[in-house]
């Protein structure tokens, strides 16, 4: 139940390098955002981001999980989340017991 | 906004707005807890890091690297690369603080998670973010959060492989279905095509958090200066 100097420090470093990058935004933009085309890049980071987040997951891990993530975008297009959600854990399941 | 709506009812939403992402977020803390022992943490200090760094994706990175004793500077760099993209979500999500006191901003991004990030960007997208929706939001997912890497910590390997069940996948289903609620925007096919291309390629040449920015930046570029239908007011 100890905590060692080396790890505390790590933990405050992880700690302060995360935190540096969450409060980024109170710095970072204002004027920046509102012109035409930087506006037009800050509105599509959400889409950007979680493509960029799900892309490797669904396309370089493997045959199981690429055909879950097909089922899983089929979901979507037509689902709500919870059941899209039911449909991912059963598909990645299924699809890892047979690959 | 409808008259309706209080500082109760949106606290409400806000919590259940997250419960999907809590319940998918529960099972990963405790493996995380779980594999702490091994590499060399104990219950108090891998406590600690869920309590103060709070990111589910650098803290797994963090694992992998943790030596004994561990090298602060190499696992803080660590934690910037794999946390880089809140910066630029934080840059997104100040813009929809507008209804926040001043001294409730920073506090409000402190804990900015991928999950919360999202939902407020959706939220906000059709009505105005309140403090009190984005507390319901964060209160109950950061307890959560810390309570369950504690009992991870604890139990051992209560959890041996989520891998096999498909559990992580209850995320990706998350981020697919927040993706697809943004098809009707313009140039959205363009976008995903440009970030899922350079993020799978980045990845495949440099393993880690890169593809990340990358791909964000790729998608970024390509809405700023593809041609398309500007948005008709909506």
């Amino acid at each position: 139940m100890s905590i060692s100097a080396e790890a505390l420090l790590a933990i405050l470093a992880m700690a302060i390098a995360t935190m540096a990058c969450r409060l980024a935004g109170l710095v970072l933009p204002a004027r920046l955002i509102g012109t035409g085309r930087l506006s037009r890049a800050f509105d599509a980071m959400p889409v950007a981001i979680l493509s960029a987040i799900l892309a490797p997951l669904l396309l370089t891990r493997g045959p199981a999980d690429a055909l879950a993530g097909l089922v899983v975008i089929v979901a979507a297009a037509r689902l709500p989340m919870i059941p899209v959600i039911a449909i991912g854990i059963g598909a990645a399941a299924a699809a890892r017991a047979l690959f | 906004m409808a008259v309706t709506d209080t500082p109760f009812t949106e606290f409400r939403d806000g919590v259940f707005a997250t419960l999907p992402a809590i319940v998918a977020a529960v099972p990963f803390a405790v493996l995380l807890g779980a594999l702490s022992g091994d590499r060399g943490l104990s219950v108090a200090e891998m406590g600690l890091m869920s309590a103060l760094v709070f990111a589910g994706a650098s803290q797994f990175v963090a694992l992998d690297g943790w030596g004994v004793p561990p090298s602060w500077w190499l696992l803080g760099l660590t934690a910037l690369v794999v946390n880089l993209r809140h910066a630029l979500m934080s840059a997104s999500l100040v813009r929809h603080l507008g209804a926040f006191p001043p001294w409730a901003k920073p506090v409000a991004l402190l804990f900015m998670v991928d999950e919360v990030w999202a939902f407020a960007e959706a939220r906000a997208a059709t009505r105005r973010l309140t403090p009190a929706f984005y507390a319901g939001m964060v209160v109950l997912f950061y307890l959560s959060w810390v309570a369950a890497t504690l009992a991870g910590a604890v139990a051992g390997s209560l959890i041996r492989d989520p891998a096999a069940l498909g559990l992580d996948f209850a995320f990706i289903a998350i981020f697919v279905v927040l993706v697809a609620g943004f098809r009707r925007r313009p140039r959205f096919f363009a976008v995903v095509g440009a970030s899922v291309g350079a993020s799978v390629l980045t990845d495949l040449l440099l393993p880690g958090a890169w593809s990340i920015m990358v791909g964000a930046g790729a998608g970024m570029l390509v809405a700023a200066f593809a041609p398309g239908r500007e948005e008709g007011g909506a």
